[in-house]
């Protein structure tokens, strides 16, 4: 089970090497929004740091939401998905390898470039480390929300905005957690327990949110 | 009853703007809730007469 | 023709699974709803203006809270119950259930609405501002764009029963997330809040105050239930048109 699970990962890694361009414009599209609030608010360091935190989230939420449009539509659109929906493979599995392969190329890669960021907003080394630590925590559950709205979205036309709509309330506690963790951490507070339940909300999707994609998906190739 | 005529119930000890803007607006909206529901209904019985009389024609030809 | 599996419930409820009952049954109770809806506010409106005190701290103005309360509570509750009508139809495949279910979004979302209205007509004169970011406040605005999010996910979709089903999976996963995103706003609330303001929306409330805004409550439920019938009156109409039954009701 194991090695199908990682099957589905290695073949969607391989997939996004070769489209490395789909991948790094998420990861530009991340640098670009978060430099816009700078240029928009005053280059006032007090207030950059003060607005760092939120800044940083809702741009990894924005490019969380932009990224999903990679994550079944391709497969869909070749026929692909209906046949791995088709394969007799526990349809949950394949799911999280997707959504695995998915975080790797854009979790991850925005966990990594919050640390040039953080310098960028000047921020201390605890508050620094905790933004880096949330984002981690946080946004294998931005893929995995997604991922419900994109499966439910399969298809239609005007998706992508329908997908930042369905997708961003549900976002809201994970924004919530993970901003205020990193303030906590700034005022000199121990951001623990804002990153507990952040472990705890990635923990719950990877737990819950494989059978709504299921569903969805069901629902959206029938 | 403790207002002391019709004049102070409308001013509402001076907030009656906001009080009856709220309560205008609600009644306002549920009333145009229901009004554009009798309309759906009216337009959906009317479609459905269509798609009937259309049936009907077919089936005599 | 459609035929439709429906497993038998007690009470011989199973019928109602099928649209021209349905129907029926709707219509038979929206004038029942409707009146309760229409009495209970009468005389919750007599006791919210002529009966309840004026209020020590707020005034007059806190007699918005006869309308603002019963809307939130409403928005919150329609949610609940849209959410599992939607999944009574995905579990057990009932096309009523789910167009029970989108019936009552649209009214739903109008309660959300109305509460954040009157919220912000309440706040302005209680405590100078219109909107101040306060944990229930912002819970009811994400509450409105997820209703907004199940009807516009409903109208993207052209299949009616897709439509419903993806409504339906999104219902769910919109109320399990709901108590969340509640809880979530609150601590971001609590934690955010200095020592200056201390948001206490409702004064300390007389009873004849509570009775009046329980009256009212009442009022807004029986109003959203004979909303809803009406809805899905209309909508098993445009959706059945072609059906025998939809076009005897248009013709006679």
């Amino acid at each position: 089970m194991i090695r199908a699970l990682l099957a589905v990962v290695r073949r969607d890694l391989l997939l996004a090497m070769r489209q490395r361009g789909d991948v790094l414009n998420v990861l530009m599209f991340f640098v670009i929004v978060v430099t816009m609030f700078p240029l928009g608010v005053g280059p006032d360091k007090d207030t950059l740091r003060l607005i760092a935190p939120g800044v940083v989230w809702v741009a990894a939420l924005l490019s969380a939401i932009l990224s999903l449009g990679r994550l079944f539509a391709l497969d869909y659109a070749d026929g692909t998905l209906e046949q791995i929906m088709l394969s007799g493979q526990p349809l949950s599995l394949t799911v999280l390898g997707k959504i695995a392969a998915h975080w790797l190329i854009t979790g991850a890669p925005i966990t990594v470039m919050s640390v040039a960021l953080a310098m960028v907003f000047d921020m201390a080394a605890g508050p620094g480390a905790t933004l880096v630590a949330s984002l981690l925590l946080g946004t294998p559950c931005l893929s995995l929300i997604g991922a419900v709205g994109a499966a439910l979205t399969l298809g239609l036309r005007g998706a992508g905005v329908l997908v930042t709509l369905l997708v961003l309330p549900l976002y809201v506690p994970v924004l919530i957690c993970g901003a205020l963790a990193v303030e906590r951490s700034a005022g000199g507070l121990s951001p623990a327990p804002g990153l507990m339940v952040l472990g705890a909300l990635s923990l719950g999707a990877i737990a819950l949110a494989p059978w709504a994609i299921g569903a969805a998906l069901r629902i959206s190739i029938e | 009853m403790h207002w002391a005529s019709w004049q102070d119930f409308w001013a509402m000890g001076g907030s009656g703007g906001y009080v009856w803007g709220a309560y205008g607006v609600v009644a306002l909206a549920l009333a145009a809730e229901v009004a554009s529901l009798r309309s759906r209904i009216r337009r959906a019985c009317e479609a459905a007469r269509r798609t009937a009389d259309w049936s009907t024609k077919e089936r005599e030809q | 023709m459609q035929t439709q599996t429906v497993r038998p419930l007690r009470f011989g409820l199973h019928r109602f699974a099928s649209p021209p009952e349905f129907y029926r049954l709707a219509g038979q109770l929206i004038p029942w709803f409707g009146s309760a809806a229409a009495a209970l506010a009468a005389f919750g409106l007599y006791l919210g203006f002529f009966v309840a005190p004026t209020d020590f701290q707020q005034g007059e103005v806190y007699r918005v809270i006869f309308i603002h309360v019963p809307a939130a509570w409403m928005a919150m509750f329609i949610y609940a119950v849209m959410a599992f009508w939607a999944g009574f139809g995905l579990a057990f495949n009932t096309r009523t259930s789910s167009m029970w279910a989108c019936a009552m979004a649209p009214t739903g979302a109008l309660m959300a609405f109305l509460a954040l209205w009157t919220g912000a007509l309440w706040g302005r004169p209680a405590w100078g501002a219109y909107w101040a970011w306060d944990a229930r406040m912002t819970s009811t605005l994400i509450l409105l764009f997820l209703y907004l999010g199940f009807m516009a996910l409903h109208g993207a979709i052209d299949d009616p029963r897709r439509a419903d089903r993806a409504a339906g999976v999104l219902a769910l996963v919109g109320v399990v997330n709901l108590p969340i995103i509640y809880f979530s706003v609150q601590w971001w609330n609590t934690l955010h809040q200095g020592a200056t303001i201390s948001l206490t929306r409702a004064p300390t409330m007389a009873t004849t105050m509570l009775e009046a805004m329980f009256v009212m409550m009442l009022s807004f439920w029986m109003y959203s239930i004979a909303a809803s019938l009406a809805r899905v009156r209309a909508i098993l109409l445009e959706r059945e048109k072609r059906s025998s039954w939809v076009q005897d009701i248009a013709r006679g």
